[in-house]
Protein backbone atom coordinates (compact mmCIF):
# COMPACT_ATOMS: atom_id res chain seq x y z
CA UNK A 1 0.00 0.00 0.00
CA UNK A 2 1.22 3.24 -0.94
CA UNK A 3 1.88 6.13 1.57
CA UNK A 4 -1.16 8.35 0.70
CA UNK A 5 -3.34 5.12 0.75
CA UNK A 6 -2.55 4.62 4.30
CA UNK A 7 -2.57 7.86 5.50
CA UNK A 8 -6.00 8.17 3.87
CA UNK A 9 -7.72 5.16 5.69
CA UNK A 10 -5.59 6.31 8.53
CA UNK A 11 -8.13 9.36 8.60
CA UNK A 12 -11.07 7.40 7.79
CA UNK A 13 -10.57 5.08 10.67
CA UNK A 14 -10.24 8.17 13.44
CA UNK A 15 -13.44 9.97 11.15
CA UNK A 16 -14.96 6.36 10.97
CA UNK A 17 -14.48 4.20 13.62
CA UNK A 18 -17.42 1.82 13.74
CA UNK A 19 -16.56 1.16 9.92
CA UNK A 20 -13.80 -1.18 10.57
CA UNK A 21 -14.93 -3.21 12.90
CA UNK A 22 -15.93 -3.82 16.42
CA UNK A 23 -14.69 -1.07 18.90
CA UNK A 24 -12.47 -2.26 21.52
CA UNK A 25 -15.23 -1.86 24.17
CA UNK A 26 -17.37 -4.07 22.21
CA UNK A 27 -15.00 -6.76 21.45
CA UNK A 28 -14.40 -7.40 25.32
CA UNK A 29 -18.15 -7.30 25.67
CA UNK A 30 -18.47 -10.16 22.90
CA UNK A 31 -15.71 -11.61 24.59
CA UNK A 32 -17.15 -11.88 28.12
CA UNK A 33 -20.54 -13.05 26.91
CA UNK A 34 -18.56 -16.07 25.12
CA UNK A 35 -16.81 -16.54 28.40
CA UNK A 36 -20.19 -16.33 30.35
CA UNK A 37 -21.91 -18.77 28.16
CA UNK A 38 -19.18 -21.11 28.28
CA UNK A 39 -19.42 -21.19 31.98
CA UNK A 40 -23.11 -21.91 31.76
CA UNK A 41 -22.53 -24.33 29.42
CA UNK A 42 -19.83 -26.09 31.73
CA UNK A 43 -22.10 -25.56 34.87
CA UNK A 44 -25.09 -27.00 32.90
CA UNK A 45 -23.64 -30.19 31.82
CA UNK A 46 -21.89 -30.73 35.10
CA UNK A 47 -25.21 -30.25 37.13
CA UNK A 48 -27.42 -33.11 34.55
CA UNK A 49 -24.10 -35.12 34.44
CA UNK A 50 -24.10 -35.35 30.63
CA UNK A 51 -20.84 -36.80 29.46
CA UNK A 52 -19.78 -38.78 26.57
CA UNK A 53 -19.60 -42.03 28.34
CA UNK A 54 -23.56 -41.71 29.53
CA UNK A 55 -24.75 -40.49 25.67
CA UNK A 56 -23.24 -43.28 24.24
CA UNK A 57 -24.51 -46.26 26.63
CA UNK A 58 -27.59 -44.46 25.99
CA UNK A 59 -27.26 -44.23 22.38
CA UNK A 60 -26.33 -47.90 22.11
CA UNK A 61 -29.43 -48.58 24.29
CA UNK A 62 -31.55 -46.40 21.81
CA UNK A 63 -30.24 -48.46 19.04
CA UNK A 64 -31.00 -51.54 20.66
CA UNK A 65 -34.56 -50.13 21.40
CA UNK A 66 -35.04 -48.96 17.51
CA UNK A 67 -34.05 -52.28 16.58
CA UNK A 68 -36.82 -54.12 18.28
CA UNK A 69 -39.23 -51.56 17.22
CA UNK A 70 -38.88 -52.49 13.33
CA UNK A 71 -41.05 -54.22 11.82
CA UNK A 72 -44.09 -52.15 14.45
CA UNK A 73 -46.60 -54.38 15.10
CA UNK A 74 -50.11 -54.06 16.18
CA UNK A 75 -49.85 -56.88 18.85
CA UNK A 76 -52.49 -58.95 19.85
CA UNK A 77 -54.46 -56.40 21.93
CA UNK A 78 -54.65 -54.68 18.40
CA UNK A 79 -58.68 -54.49 19.66
CA UNK A 80 -57.35 -52.17 22.73
CA UNK A 81 -55.39 -49.79 20.25
CA UNK A 82 -58.12 -48.53 17.94
CA UNK A 83 -60.38 -48.38 20.82
CA UNK A 84 -57.68 -46.06 22.77
CA UNK A 85 -57.07 -43.90 19.11
CA UNK A 86 -61.34 -43.67 19.13
CA UNK A 87 -61.24 -42.47 22.48
CA UNK A 88 -58.62 -40.35 21.99
CA UNK A 89 -60.74 -38.30 19.40
CA UNK A 90 -63.51 -38.37 21.04
CA UNK A 91 -61.96 -36.53 24.26
CA UNK A 92 -60.43 -34.16 21.62
CA UNK A 93 -63.99 -33.31 20.08
CA UNK A 94 -65.97 -33.09 23.14
CA UNK A 95 -63.51 -31.36 25.05
CA UNK A 96 -63.09 -28.72 21.91
CA UNK A 97 -66.80 -28.32 21.89
CA UNK A 98 -67.73 -27.75 25.25
CA UNK A 99 -64.50 -25.07 25.74
CA UNK A 100 -65.68 -23.53 22.48
CA UNK A 101 -69.64 -23.15 23.85
CA UNK A 102 -68.53 -21.77 27.12
CA UNK A 103 -65.67 -19.68 25.68
CA UNK A 104 -68.62 -17.91 24.10
CA UNK A 105 -70.08 -15.76 26.78
CA UNK A 106 -66.70 -15.46 28.08
CA UNK A 107 -65.64 -13.97 25.45
CA UNK A 108 -67.85 -11.30 25.59
CA UNK A 109 -67.40 -10.71 28.93
CA UNK A 110 -63.81 -10.12 28.52
CA UNK A 111 -64.08 -7.73 25.60
CA UNK A 112 -63.38 -4.00 25.84
CA UNK A 113 -66.03 -2.98 24.00
CA UNK A 114 -68.77 -4.90 25.56
CA UNK A 115 -67.73 -5.14 29.03
CA UNK A 116 -67.02 -1.52 30.21
CA UNK A 117 -66.57 -2.59 34.31
CA UNK A 118 -63.07 -2.46 33.76
CA UNK A 119 -62.54 -4.29 37.09
CA UNK A 120 -64.25 -7.67 36.11
CA UNK A 121 -62.56 -7.81 32.94
CA UNK A 122 -59.08 -7.05 34.65
CA UNK A 123 -60.05 -10.47 36.93
CA UNK A 124 -61.25 -12.45 34.19
CA UNK A 125 -58.31 -11.84 32.22
CA UNK A 126 -55.72 -12.18 34.83
CA UNK A 127 -57.99 -15.75 35.85
CA UNK A 128 -57.58 -16.81 32.41
CA UNK A 129 -53.89 -16.06 32.20
CA UNK A 130 -53.48 -17.95 35.04
CA UNK A 131 -55.32 -21.25 33.87
CA UNK A 132 -52.96 -20.83 30.66
CA UNK A 133 -49.98 -20.90 32.49
CA UNK A 134 -50.83 -24.20 33.49
CA UNK A 135 -50.13 -27.08 31.19
CA UNK A 136 -52.39 -29.71 29.99
CA UNK A 137 -50.93 -32.48 31.61
CA UNK A 138 -50.98 -30.83 34.99
CA UNK A 139 -55.15 -30.12 34.29
CA UNK A 140 -55.18 -33.73 33.47
CA UNK A 141 -53.30 -34.80 36.64
CA UNK A 142 -55.32 -33.44 39.00
CA UNK A 143 -58.74 -34.17 37.49
CA UNK A 144 -57.44 -37.78 37.03
CA UNK A 145 -57.31 -37.48 41.47
CA UNK A 146 -60.38 -35.61 41.40
CA UNK A 147 -62.98 -37.78 39.23
CA UNK A 148 -61.09 -41.08 39.03
CA UNK A 149 -59.02 -42.34 35.79
CA UNK A 150 -60.24 -42.03 32.66
CA UNK A 151 -61.90 -40.08 29.38
CA UNK A 152 -63.76 -38.03 31.57
CA UNK A 153 -60.76 -36.41 33.13
CA UNK A 154 -59.35 -35.64 29.79
CA UNK A 155 -62.34 -33.71 28.72
CA UNK A 156 -62.64 -31.89 32.04
CA UNK A 157 -58.84 -31.05 31.66
CA UNK A 158 -59.09 -30.30 27.84
CA UNK A 159 -62.29 -27.96 28.29
CA UNK A 160 -60.49 -26.27 31.10
CA UNK A 161 -57.51 -25.76 29.58
CA UNK A 162 -59.04 -24.43 26.45
CA UNK A 163 -61.67 -22.13 27.60
CA UNK A 164 -58.78 -20.18 29.26
CA UNK A 165 -57.40 -19.90 25.45
CA UNK A 166 -60.56 -19.50 23.43
CA UNK A 167 -61.83 -16.91 25.58
CA UNK A 168 -59.12 -14.56 24.98
CA UNK A 169 -59.04 -15.20 21.77
CA UNK A 170 -62.68 -14.44 21.09
CA UNK A 171 -62.27 -11.64 23.13
CA UNK A 172 -59.80 -10.23 20.94
CA UNK A 173 -61.97 -10.83 17.89
CA UNK A 174 -64.92 -9.26 19.30
CA UNK A 175 -62.69 -6.06 20.32
CA UNK A 176 -61.62 -6.05 16.77
CA UNK A 177 -64.63 -5.79 15.21
CA UNK A 178 -66.46 -3.35 13.00
CA UNK A 179 -68.40 -0.96 15.23
CA UNK A 180 -71.01 0.29 12.74
CA UNK A 181 -72.94 -2.60 11.91
CA UNK A 182 -74.02 -2.50 16.10
CA UNK A 183 -74.56 1.08 16.08
CA UNK A 184 -76.84 0.61 12.97
CA UNK A 185 -78.70 -1.85 14.86
CA UNK A 186 -78.64 0.21 17.93
CA UNK A 187 -80.01 3.10 16.02
CA UNK A 188 -82.50 1.77 14.49
CA UNK A 189 -84.29 0.32 17.62
CA UNK A 190 -82.37 -2.73 18.93
CA UNK A 191 -81.71 -3.51 22.38
CA UNK A 192 -77.72 -4.30 23.85
CA UNK A 193 -78.16 -7.78 23.45
CA UNK A 194 -80.14 -7.21 19.69
CA UNK A 195 -76.60 -5.29 18.64
CA UNK A 196 -74.80 -8.31 19.81
CA UNK A 197 -76.55 -10.80 18.22
CA UNK A 198 -77.30 -9.35 14.58
CA UNK A 199 -74.25 -6.68 14.91
CA UNK A 200 -71.42 -8.76 16.26
CA UNK A 201 -72.20 -12.29 16.44
CA UNK A 202 -72.30 -12.49 12.70
CA UNK A 203 -68.81 -10.63 12.05
CA UNK A 204 -66.66 -12.85 14.48
CA UNK A 205 -68.89 -16.48 14.42
CA UNK A 206 -66.58 -17.54 11.21
CA UNK A 207 -63.08 -16.63 13.44
CA UNK A 208 -64.35 -18.12 16.10
CA UNK A 209 -65.55 -21.40 14.32
CA UNK A 210 -61.96 -21.63 12.48
CA UNK A 211 -59.95 -21.16 16.05
CA UNK A 212 -62.83 -23.90 17.18
CA UNK A 213 -61.28 -26.36 14.49
CA UNK A 214 -57.92 -25.25 15.03
CA UNK A 215 -57.99 -26.61 18.71
CA UNK A 216 -60.00 -29.49 18.00
CA UNK A 217 -56.57 -30.36 15.46
CA UNK A 218 -53.93 -29.64 18.74
CA UNK A 219 -56.30 -31.14 21.10
CA UNK A 220 -56.37 -34.25 18.88
CA UNK A 221 -52.44 -34.08 19.77
CA UNK A 222 -52.46 -33.20 23.07
CA UNK A 223 -55.84 -36.48 23.96
CA UNK A 224 -53.10 -38.67 22.31
CA UNK A 225 -51.16 -38.44 25.47
CA UNK A 226 -52.74 -37.50 28.34
CA UNK A 227 -53.01 -41.35 28.88
CA UNK A 228 -49.62 -41.42 30.01
CA UNK A 229 -51.13 -39.44 33.60
CA UNK A 230 -54.38 -41.73 33.58
CA UNK A 231 -56.53 -39.57 31.53
CA UNK A 232 -58.03 -41.70 28.86
CA UNK A 233 -57.23 -42.41 25.38
CA UNK A 234 -53.97 -44.03 23.63
CA UNK A 235 -51.33 -42.15 25.69
CA UNK A 236 -52.44 -44.74 28.47
CA UNK A 237 -52.24 -47.94 26.01
CA UNK A 238 -48.30 -46.63 24.82
CA UNK A 239 -47.63 -45.96 28.59
CA UNK A 240 -48.30 -49.64 29.06
CA UNK A 241 -47.02 -50.91 26.60
CA UNK A 242 -43.57 -49.06 27.24
CA UNK A 243 -43.73 -50.41 30.53
CA UNK A 244 -43.60 -54.09 29.55
CA UNK A 245 -41.45 -53.44 26.52
CA UNK A 246 -43.11 -54.21 23.49
CA UNK A 247 -41.69 -52.31 21.32
CA UNK A 248 -42.82 -53.42 17.97
CA UNK A 249 -46.31 -52.39 19.45
CA UNK A 250 -44.99 -49.15 20.64
CA UNK A 251 -43.78 -48.14 17.49
CA UNK A 252 -47.05 -49.19 15.59
CA UNK A 253 -49.10 -46.58 18.30
CA UNK A 254 -46.38 -43.94 17.12
CA UNK A 255 -47.46 -44.51 13.64
CA UNK A 256 -51.07 -44.60 14.09
CA UNK A 257 -51.02 -41.37 16.10
CA UNK A 258 -49.18 -39.64 13.34
CA UNK A 259 -51.31 -41.07 10.89
CA UNK A 260 -54.65 -40.37 12.74
CA UNK A 261 -53.62 -36.36 13.79
CA UNK A 262 -52.70 -36.15 9.61
CA UNK A 263 -56.28 -37.27 8.36
CA UNK A 264 -57.48 -35.06 11.45
CA UNK A 265 -55.77 -32.21 10.27
CA UNK A 266 -56.49 -32.60 6.36
CA UNK A 267 -59.87 -32.64 7.46
CA UNK A 268 -60.02 -29.78 9.20
CA UNK A 269 -58.19 -27.94 6.56
CA UNK A 270 -61.56 -29.01 4.32
CA UNK A 271 -63.98 -28.40 7.00
CA UNK A 272 -62.57 -25.16 7.35
CA UNK A 273 -62.19 -23.84 3.94
CA UNK A 274 -66.12 -25.24 3.49
CA UNK A 275 -67.68 -23.34 6.77
CA UNK A 276 -65.69 -19.92 6.11
CA UNK A 277 -64.83 -19.71 2.36
CA UNK A 278 -62.78 -16.88 1.79
CA UNK A 279 -64.46 -14.53 4.18
CA UNK A 280 -61.96 -15.08 7.16
CA UNK A 281 -58.37 -15.08 5.83
CA UNK B 1 -97.92 -6.40 -4.60
CA UNK B 2 -96.60 -6.16 -7.14
CA UNK B 3 -95.36 -9.24 -9.31
CA UNK B 4 -91.37 -8.53 -9.03
CA UNK B 5 -91.79 -7.63 -5.14
CA UNK B 6 -93.89 -10.77 -5.11
CA UNK B 7 -90.91 -12.82 -7.42
CA UNK B 8 -88.17 -11.12 -5.10
CA UNK B 9 -90.59 -12.26 -1.76
CA UNK B 10 -90.55 -15.61 -3.16
CA UNK B 11 -86.91 -15.69 -3.99
CA UNK B 12 -85.82 -14.83 -0.75
CA UNK B 13 -88.26 -17.54 1.13
CA UNK B 14 -86.31 -19.78 -0.92
CA UNK B 15 -83.12 -18.80 -0.07
CA UNK B 16 -83.92 -18.79 3.65
CA UNK B 17 -85.72 -22.39 3.33
CA UNK B 18 -82.41 -23.76 1.80
CA UNK B 19 -80.00 -22.03 4.09
CA UNK B 20 -81.99 -23.74 7.37
CA UNK B 21 -82.49 -26.68 6.19
CA UNK B 22 -78.70 -26.75 5.73
CA UNK B 23 -78.04 -25.12 9.02
CA UNK B 24 -80.44 -28.10 10.27
CA UNK B 25 -78.07 -30.92 8.58
CA UNK B 26 -75.54 -28.86 10.36
CA UNK B 27 -77.14 -29.07 13.66
CA UNK B 28 -78.30 -32.40 13.38
CA UNK B 29 -74.46 -34.22 12.40
CA UNK B 30 -72.83 -31.83 14.91
CA UNK B 31 -75.15 -33.68 17.21
CA UNK B 32 -74.62 -37.17 16.49
CA UNK B 33 -70.99 -36.48 16.37
CA UNK B 34 -71.27 -35.07 19.83
CA UNK B 35 -73.32 -38.31 20.98
CA UNK B 36 -70.99 -40.69 19.54
CA UNK B 37 -68.02 -38.85 20.83
CA UNK B 38 -69.83 -38.46 24.25
CA UNK B 39 -70.32 -42.43 24.22
CA UNK B 40 -66.83 -42.96 23.20
CA UNK B 41 -65.60 -41.20 26.32
CA UNK B 42 -67.67 -42.35 29.21
CA UNK B 43 -69.05 -38.57 28.86
CA UNK B 44 -72.21 -40.09 30.81
CA UNK B 45 -74.33 -37.46 32.51
CA UNK B 46 -74.28 -39.70 35.99
CA UNK B 47 -70.67 -39.73 35.56
CA UNK B 48 -70.47 -35.82 34.64
CA UNK B 49 -72.91 -34.89 37.56
CA UNK B 50 -71.25 -37.12 40.42
CA UNK B 51 -67.49 -35.68 38.98
CA UNK B 52 -67.83 -31.97 39.22
CA UNK B 53 -68.60 -31.28 42.57
CA UNK B 54 -65.14 -34.16 43.14
CA UNK B 55 -63.34 -31.69 40.96
CA UNK B 56 -64.24 -28.45 42.82
CA UNK B 57 -64.35 -29.43 46.07
CA UNK B 58 -61.03 -31.22 44.92
CA UNK B 59 -59.57 -27.95 43.73
CA UNK B 60 -61.08 -25.72 46.56
CA UNK B 61 -58.99 -28.01 48.54
CA UNK B 62 -56.05 -26.47 46.64
CA UNK B 63 -56.12 -23.54 47.82
CA UNK B 64 -53.88 -22.53 50.65
CA UNK B 65 -55.49 -22.05 54.83
CA UNK B 66 -53.82 -18.32 55.03
CA UNK B 67 -55.07 -16.31 57.71
CA UNK B 68 -54.73 -12.59 57.87
CA UNK B 69 -53.30 -12.86 61.42
CA UNK B 70 -50.31 -14.64 60.93
CA UNK B 71 -50.02 -14.08 57.68
CA UNK B 72 -46.25 -13.06 58.06
CA UNK B 73 -45.40 -15.81 60.90
CA UNK B 74 -42.11 -18.05 60.45
CA UNK B 75 -42.62 -21.23 58.85
CA UNK B 76 -43.88 -23.22 61.60
CA UNK B 77 -46.64 -21.24 62.36
CA UNK B 78 -50.14 -22.53 60.59
CA UNK B 79 -52.16 -19.85 58.12
CA UNK B 80 -48.96 -17.69 57.10
CA UNK B 81 -47.24 -18.00 53.75
CA UNK B 82 -44.01 -19.44 55.05
CA UNK B 83 -45.88 -22.29 56.47
CA UNK B 84 -47.35 -22.92 52.84
CA UNK B 85 -44.33 -21.80 50.73
CA UNK B 86 -42.26 -23.80 53.32
CA UNK B 87 -39.80 -25.89 50.91
CA UNK B 88 -39.38 -23.12 48.31
CA UNK B 89 -35.61 -23.57 48.77
CA UNK B 90 -35.73 -26.96 47.22
CA UNK B 91 -38.51 -26.02 44.76
CA UNK B 92 -36.50 -22.81 43.46
CA UNK B 93 -33.97 -25.41 43.34
CA UNK B 94 -35.89 -27.70 40.87
CA UNK B 95 -37.25 -24.91 39.16
CA UNK B 96 -33.72 -23.62 38.16
CA UNK B 97 -32.93 -26.97 36.69
CA UNK B 98 -36.21 -26.94 34.62
CA UNK B 99 -35.38 -23.76 33.31
CA UNK B 100 -32.02 -24.91 32.35
CA UNK B 101 -32.76 -28.54 31.07
CA UNK B 102 -35.16 -26.36 28.44
CA UNK B 103 -32.33 -23.97 27.84
CA UNK B 104 -29.80 -26.99 27.21
CA UNK B 105 -32.61 -28.19 24.85
CA UNK B 106 -33.19 -25.76 22.91
CA UNK B 107 -29.73 -24.86 22.40
CA UNK B 108 -29.12 -28.14 21.46
CA UNK B 109 -32.79 -28.77 19.67
CA UNK B 110 -31.32 -25.07 17.66
CA UNK B 111 -28.21 -26.22 16.69
CA UNK B 112 -29.58 -29.76 15.25
CA UNK B 113 -32.02 -27.58 13.28
CA UNK B 114 -29.84 -25.04 11.84
CA UNK B 115 -28.18 -27.96 10.35
CA UNK B 116 -30.68 -29.29 8.91
CA UNK B 117 -32.20 -26.20 7.87
CA UNK B 118 -29.94 -25.77 4.98
CA UNK B 119 -31.23 -28.76 3.00
CA UNK B 120 -34.41 -28.60 4.15
CA UNK B 121 -34.88 -25.28 2.35
CA UNK B 122 -36.28 -25.32 -1.61
CA UNK B 123 -34.00 -22.70 -2.59
CA UNK B 124 -30.57 -23.58 -1.07
CA UNK B 125 -30.61 -27.68 -0.86
CA UNK B 126 -27.85 -29.19 -2.61
CA UNK B 127 -30.36 -31.43 -4.09
CA UNK B 128 -33.94 -33.16 -4.90
CA UNK B 129 -33.23 -35.96 -2.59
CA UNK B 130 -31.42 -34.33 0.37
CA UNK B 131 -34.48 -31.36 0.07
CA UNK B 132 -36.74 -34.11 0.36
CA UNK B 133 -34.73 -36.36 3.35
CA UNK B 134 -34.31 -33.25 5.61
CA UNK B 135 -38.33 -32.24 5.74
CA UNK B 136 -39.45 -35.87 5.59
CA UNK B 137 -37.08 -36.16 8.92
CA UNK B 138 -37.88 -32.77 10.26
CA UNK B 139 -41.29 -33.70 9.82
CA UNK B 140 -41.07 -37.33 11.87
CA UNK B 141 -39.35 -35.71 14.40
CA UNK B 142 -42.17 -33.21 15.19
CA UNK B 143 -45.17 -35.50 14.69
CA UNK B 144 -44.17 -37.43 17.82
CA UNK B 145 -45.03 -35.41 21.30
CA UNK B 146 -41.85 -34.48 23.47
CA UNK B 147 -44.03 -36.76 26.37
CA UNK B 148 -43.32 -40.16 23.89
CA UNK B 149 -40.40 -39.23 23.23
CA UNK B 150 -39.20 -39.17 27.24
CA UNK B 151 -41.57 -42.20 27.76
CA UNK B 152 -38.86 -44.03 25.42
CA UNK B 153 -35.69 -42.05 26.63
CA UNK B 154 -35.76 -42.94 29.87
CA UNK B 155 -35.39 -46.39 29.23
CA UNK B 156 -32.52 -45.92 27.35
CA UNK B 157 -30.47 -42.64 29.04
CA UNK B 158 -31.96 -43.98 32.46
CA UNK B 159 -34.44 -42.14 34.95
CA UNK B 160 -33.33 -38.29 35.37
CA UNK B 161 -32.69 -35.10 33.30
CA UNK B 162 -30.61 -36.11 30.42
CA UNK B 163 -33.53 -38.21 29.04
CA UNK B 164 -35.97 -34.91 29.20
CA UNK B 165 -33.70 -32.58 27.82
CA UNK B 166 -33.01 -34.76 24.79
CA UNK B 167 -36.75 -35.40 24.27
CA UNK B 168 -37.16 -31.98 24.14
CA UNK B 169 -34.27 -30.93 22.21
CA UNK B 170 -35.72 -33.33 19.56
CA UNK B 171 -39.16 -32.27 19.18
CA UNK B 172 -37.78 -28.92 19.02
CA UNK B 173 -35.74 -29.89 16.48
CA UNK B 174 -38.57 -30.87 14.24
CA UNK B 175 -40.49 -27.89 14.89
CA UNK B 176 -37.59 -25.46 14.84
CA UNK B 177 -36.05 -27.22 11.83
CA UNK B 178 -39.42 -26.29 9.66
CA UNK B 179 -39.09 -22.50 10.66
CA UNK B 180 -35.68 -22.08 10.05
CA UNK B 181 -35.82 -23.61 6.64
CA UNK B 182 -38.86 -21.43 6.04
CA UNK B 183 -36.79 -18.64 7.27
CA UNK B 184 -34.01 -19.71 4.68
CA UNK B 185 -36.39 -19.77 2.15
CA UNK B 186 -37.25 -15.77 2.42
CA UNK B 187 -33.73 -15.10 2.19
CA UNK B 188 -33.06 -12.61 -0.71
CA UNK B 189 -30.05 -14.74 -3.32
CA UNK B 190 -27.99 -11.95 -4.50
CA UNK B 191 -25.47 -12.52 -2.14
CA UNK B 192 -25.70 -16.43 -2.39
CA UNK B 193 -25.10 -15.95 -6.57
CA UNK B 194 -22.07 -13.52 -5.55
CA UNK B 195 -20.52 -16.04 -2.48
CA UNK B 196 -21.15 -19.03 -5.48
CA UNK B 197 -19.60 -17.11 -8.28
CA UNK B 198 -16.49 -15.67 -6.11
CA UNK B 199 -16.04 -19.65 -5.91
CA UNK B 200 -17.15 -19.58 -2.37
CA UNK B 201 -18.63 -23.20 -1.54
CA UNK B 202 -22.08 -24.52 -0.50
CA UNK B 203 -21.71 -24.19 3.17
CA UNK B 204 -19.38 -21.07 2.92
CA UNK B 205 -22.60 -19.76 0.60
CA UNK B 206 -24.51 -20.82 3.54
CA UNK B 207 -22.51 -19.52 6.61
CA UNK B 208 -21.77 -15.70 4.78
CA UNK B 209 -24.85 -14.98 2.37
CA UNK B 210 -27.03 -16.68 3.91
CA UNK B 211 -26.66 -17.04 7.92
CA UNK B 212 -26.54 -13.06 8.51
CA UNK B 213 -29.65 -12.11 6.57
CA UNK B 214 -31.79 -14.93 8.67
CA UNK B 215 -30.01 -14.33 12.28
CA UNK B 216 -32.11 -11.95 14.14
CA UNK B 217 -34.89 -14.09 12.54
CA UNK B 218 -33.92 -17.83 13.76
CA UNK B 219 -32.81 -15.79 17.42
CA UNK B 220 -36.48 -14.83 17.76
CA UNK B 221 -37.74 -18.40 16.54
CA UNK B 222 -35.38 -20.04 19.22
CA UNK B 223 -36.18 -17.34 21.81
CA UNK B 224 -40.06 -18.63 21.47
CA UNK B 225 -38.94 -21.83 20.92
CA UNK B 226 -37.57 -21.74 24.57
CA UNK B 227 -40.37 -20.18 26.23
CA UNK B 228 -42.21 -22.98 24.77
CA UNK B 229 -39.81 -25.25 26.13
CA UNK B 230 -40.01 -24.38 29.44
CA UNK B 231 -43.45 -25.31 29.63
CA UNK B 232 -42.79 -28.39 28.39
CA UNK B 233 -39.72 -29.25 30.92
CA UNK B 234 -42.45 -28.06 33.82
CA UNK B 235 -44.40 -31.60 33.04
CA UNK B 236 -41.73 -34.25 31.64
CA UNK B 237 -41.04 -35.16 35.13
CA UNK B 238 -44.79 -36.79 34.99
CA UNK B 239 -42.58 -39.92 33.42
CA UNK B 240 -39.46 -39.79 35.49
CA UNK B 241 -37.51 -37.13 33.15
CA UNK B 242 -36.14 -34.36 35.61
CA UNK B 243 -37.31 -31.10 36.45
CA UNK B 244 -39.95 -29.46 38.58
CA UNK B 245 -42.30 -32.14 37.42
CA UNK B 246 -40.99 -35.02 39.22
CA UNK B 247 -42.04 -33.08 42.57
CA UNK B 248 -45.16 -32.10 41.08
CA UNK B 249 -46.48 -35.60 40.16
CA UNK B 250 -45.08 -37.00 44.01
CA UNK B 251 -47.07 -34.27 45.32
CA UNK B 252 -50.44 -34.46 43.42
CA UNK B 253 -50.41 -38.45 43.70
CA UNK B 254 -49.41 -38.23 47.28
CA UNK B 255 -52.48 -34.90 48.19
CA UNK B 256 -50.22 -32.68 49.59
CA UNK B 257 -52.85 -30.09 48.79
CA UNK B 258 -51.29 -26.67 49.61
CA UNK B 259 -47.79 -28.17 48.11
CA UNK B 260 -49.87 -28.55 44.74
CA UNK B 261 -51.19 -24.82 44.91
CA UNK B 262 -47.94 -23.66 45.78
CA UNK B 263 -45.61 -25.15 43.26
CA UNK B 264 -48.01 -24.71 40.61
CA UNK B 265 -47.80 -20.81 41.70
CA UNK B 266 -44.15 -21.07 41.60
CA UNK B 267 -44.21 -22.80 37.87
CA UNK B 268 -46.49 -20.14 36.41
CA UNK B 269 -44.61 -17.34 38.20
CA UNK B 270 -41.76 -18.88 36.55
CA UNK B 271 -43.09 -19.09 33.10
CA UNK B 272 -44.62 -15.91 32.98
CA UNK B 273 -41.00 -14.12 34.27
CA UNK B 274 -39.33 -15.99 31.09
CA UNK B 275 -42.28 -15.32 29.00
CA UNK B 276 -41.76 -11.52 29.62
CA UNK B 277 -38.23 -11.44 29.55
CA UNK B 278 -37.66 -13.14 26.12
CA UNK B 279 -40.54 -11.04 24.72
CA UNK B 280 -38.31 -8.05 25.66
CA UNK B 281 -35.40 -9.98 24.34
CA UNK B 282 -37.08 -10.41 20.76
CA UNK B 283 -39.09 -6.83 20.89
CA UNK B 284 -34.79 -5.43 20.64
CA UNK B 285 -33.72 -8.39 17.97
CA UNK B 286 -35.96 -7.04 15.65
CA UNK B 287 -37.21 -10.49 13.88
CA UNK B 288 -40.50 -11.12 12.54
CA UNK B 289 -41.76 -13.73 15.06
CA UNK B 290 -44.33 -12.92 16.75
CA UNK B 291 -46.25 -14.75 20.07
Amino acid sequence: MSAPAAEGVARWKAALPRAFGPSPRQRAWRVAAGVAFLAWLAWALWLFDITPQRLWNGLSGLTAIVRLMIPPSPGELWRDILHGMAESVAMAFLGTVIAAVLAVPLGFMGARNIVTVTLLRFSLRRVFDGMRGVDQLIWALAFVRAVGLGPLAGVLALAVSDVATLSKLYAEAIENVDRRQAEGVTAAGGSRLMAIRYGILPQVLPVMLAQALYFFESNTRSASILGVVGAGGIGLQIAERIKVRHWDEVAFIILLMVATVGVIDWLGGKVRRRLIGGRAG
Amino acid sequence: MSAAARRGEAAFLAARRAIRARLALGAALLLAALLVAAWMSEFHPAAVAAGLPRAGDYFARLLPDLRLTTLFGGWETEGSLAFWFYRVDKWALLIVETANMAALATLAGGAAALLLAFPAARNVAPGAWSYRLARRGLEALRTVPEIVYALILVWAFGVGPLAGILAIAAHTTGALGKLFAEAVENAEMGPWDGVRAAGGTWAQACRLAVLPQVAPNLASYLLLRFEVNVRGASVIGFVGAGGIGQELYLVISQNYYEEISAILLLIVAVVVAIDLLSEAVRRRLGGEARA
